[in-house]
């Protein structure tokens, strides 16, 4: 008797599969965060029922999660267009922030009474700064083959330091005691709360985008041709697809929402521009749109999840004296668990006893990738 | 003259962390591995370079703390990449995340403490030459280092059989295996390999450069180092000369803060990133017109035995 153990790609996933693998992978690294934590000499247990309870606990916890949930789904709806054309757009963070610095311009320069008016403006504001500064990188990637992935992540530095210097200079409120921020909106600026939480009217944008995507993306034309482009850029330019007009079209696209997620944060949330406002939630929109594989409507599901350990987290850093960077390790965790788990999406592991000499050669049919 | 020695001084200095970091990202990717974690490997270098130099006393001690939890970062990431064949711009986002995070968790006891770190040695006769000694001979151990694994890795990548068998995994894996060349051992080894090299910038951070551990030090090094692989177009010597380019925009940025330029802290640290995207455009428009490109072919695909091309 001797044991082999074979690696075989699947040719298709067993849909019990399909659902067991991403939780199996959020329960493994919720159990190796776990033991970090424990490490550092804090129970895992409590830890993790904090998270639970002051995230999903009450009806104040699960706004707070909704109001976390919006920014992510948004970014993660834009990421979520990039990376299905595999451009690697990592750049949602400068993007927010370009965003969030044309709606405090806007505010600054062209405030209206109208808040319809105010609202568009805005919009459009932050939509066409996210939307250039993700244009740019697009631009260079489908021109001259520049790296995308460094481009944005460069042009996120760029734009947080962008954001320093009008709050830390010309924009500064001076009556806000030397703290980094601007002042506040007026109310023709913000957009109005929901059911009495801290949920703004921002959550119908976070709805209806990715319904928008998921259309979009499955019913035209154009969202075939993304597919086809990401799936397989030759064959797209065979068929006569525009690489250059399409790449620079999804950054666009890509950066604006993040732009107007930047946007909603300021007019909806924050009614003000700070130093460090957003809470990464362009770097936590890549995990979200990766967990949810790209797709638009599990993003929202996805978004709700990464909510709980964002209000979580920060929580733990009141109650156990956490730092917020824990929540960034468990991030870490679960997105090397997730990519772990996508082996056995892809792969079988098959194991057989075999009979005989141990020499016996494996015959032509047995190997179904021949 | 009294006012470039020092700058140009600087930049080598500040430059170091980027070139080992440059120089052990190009030792991974010539096995065709794409490590994009070095920012995550970094930090974690640096923390733990700084905690055990701390505790025990000894820099070097530190030093080889690290470079053997760099090894360890790097063991992780060819495991996703190599044999689990995940994705490897996402492996290294992940890495990025989790050792910001974890760095940031286990060294909020050190913050604000202070270390000697490393000792300044000037070279005897180098270290008199007029401009160039003290440019370039008048600094620590640990950046002299460096110069030899820049000479070193030049040499390797040319003229050694290991060198060969490295860029024949990472330009045709499939070819080097009908050769017998182990292909994902390689990948392993060098790959855990570059993440400590990548480690020891961030240690050189904390050990030489600042002697003391922050948040977030490194202040996206890391990928001005990814980027400065491409700039270098996989050649250990033009990293060199890429990270002291670097090192000389930072040198320059901050003697301009301190001298107190009315030009906004903000907008002179957006230098570095401004010049890395501009290095980036420089070399990418240069490419098309038929420079010798030194890409690993197969850099960031994964390779299965038995899947038929």
């Amino acid at each position: 008797m001797r044991m082999t153990v074979r690696i075989e790609p699947r040719l298709s996933v067993p849909p019990g599969l399909k659902l067991l693998i991403p939780l199996l992978s959020l329960g493994a690294a919720l159990f190796s965060g776990g033991i970090f934590l424990y490490f550092l000499g804090v129970s895992p247990l409590k830890a993790y029922s904090v998270i639970l309870k002051s995230s999903l606990g009450d009806s104040y916890g699960i706004s707070e999660t909704i109001v976390k949930a919006i920014p992510l789904t948004m970014a993660a709806i834009a990421v979520m267009l990039s990376f299905t054309m595999l451009i690697w757009n990592i750049g949602a963070e400068g993007q927010i922030f370009m965003g969030a610095i044309a709606t405090a311009a806007t505010v600054r320069y062209f405030s209206v009474d109208s808040r319809p008016a105010m609202y568009l403006l805005m919009f459009l504001a932050a939509g066409a700064a996210g939307g250039v500064w993700g244009a740019i990188a697009g631009y260079f990637r489908a021109k001259w083959n520049v790296n995308e992935i460094i481009t944005t992540l460069m042009l996120n530095y760029v734009a947080m330091n962008l954001l320093n210097y009008f709050v830390f200079g010309p924009w500064r409120d001076p009556s806000s005691l030397g703290f980094p921020m601007t002042a506040v909106f007026p109310d023709s600026a913000r957009l109005p709360f929901l059911w009495g939480t801290r949920i703004h009217t921002g959550l119908f944008l976070a709805l209806l985008l990715p319904l928008l995507f998921w259309g979009i993306l499955r019913y035209t034309r154009w969202g075939y041709e993304i597919r086809v482009m990401g799936e397989n850029p030759r064959a797209a330019s065979f068929a006569g697809m525009s690489y250059l007009k399409n790449v620079v079209l999804v950054m666009f696209l890509s950066g604006a929402i993040a732009g107007i997620a930047g946007m909603g944060e300021l007019a909806g949330l924050q009614g003000r521009l700070q130093h460090g406002f957003s809470g990464g939630y362009g770097y936590t929109a890549i995990i979200v749109a990766w967990l949810a594989r790209l797709h638009p409507l599990a993003i929202v599901l996805v978004s709700f999840l990464m909510g709980i350990l964002l209000v979580g987290g920060e929580t733990l850093q009141i109650v156990m004296r956490l730092p917020l960077s824990s929540v960034m390790v468990l991030q870490g965790l679960i997105l090397f668990f997730v990519l772990g788990g996508e082996f056995f999406r892809k792969f079988r592991i098959r194991i057989r006893f075999l009979k005989g000499a141990p020499t016996e050669p494996l015959r032509e049919e047995s190997q179904p990738w021949k | 003259m009294e006012i470039i020695i020092p700058i140009l001084t600087a930049a080598v200095r500040s430059g170091t962390p980027i070139l080992y970091a440059t120089l052990g990202e190009i030792l991974t990717e010539k096995g065709g591995v794409l490590n994009l974690g070095l920012e995550g490997i970094m930090l974690l270098g640096a923390y733990s370079g700084f905690s055990v130099a701390y505790s025990t006393g000894s820099a070097w001690l530190g030093v080889v703390a690290a470079f053997l939890v760099g090894c360890l970062l790097g063991l992780l990431h060819a495991f996703i990449c190599v044999s689990l064949k995940g994705n490897q711009v996402v492996a290294g986002l992940a890495m990025t995340m989790f050792g910001t995070g974890a760095s940031s968790l286990l060294g909020r006891s050190l913050v604000g403490f202070t270390i000697p770190g490393l000792d300044r040695i000037s070279v005897p006769l180098l270290g008199d030459i007029p401009l160039l000694g003290p440019v370039f001979f008048q600094h620590d151990a640990m950046l002299y280092c460096s110069y030899a694994l820049v000479l070193f890795f030049c040499w390797y990548f040319s003229s050694t059989r290991p060198g060969l068998n490295l860029r024949a995994v990472g330009d045709n894996p499939r070819a080097a295996d009908a050769m017998g060349i182990p292909v994902a051992k390689i990948r392993y080894i060098y790959t855990m390999v570059g993440a400590g090299i990548v480690a020891l910038g961030g240690a050189y951070m904390s050990l030489a450069y600042t002697k003391m551990w922050g948040e977030l030090m490194t202040a996206g090094r890391g990928w001005i180092a990814v980027a400065l692989v491409i700039f270098a177009i996989w050649n250990p010597a033009r990293a060199a000369l890429g990270a002291y380019l670097f090192g000389g925009v930072e040198a320059f940025q901050l003697r301009l803060q301190t001298a107190g330029t009315t030009i906004p802290a903000p907008i002179l640290m957006m230098l570095p990133y401004l010049m890395t995207v501009a290095v980036l455009l420089f070399i990418s428009i240069r490419k098309g017109k038929g420079i010798v490109f030194g890409a690993p072919a197969s850099l960031g695909l994964p390779f299965f035995r038995e899947e038929r091309d």
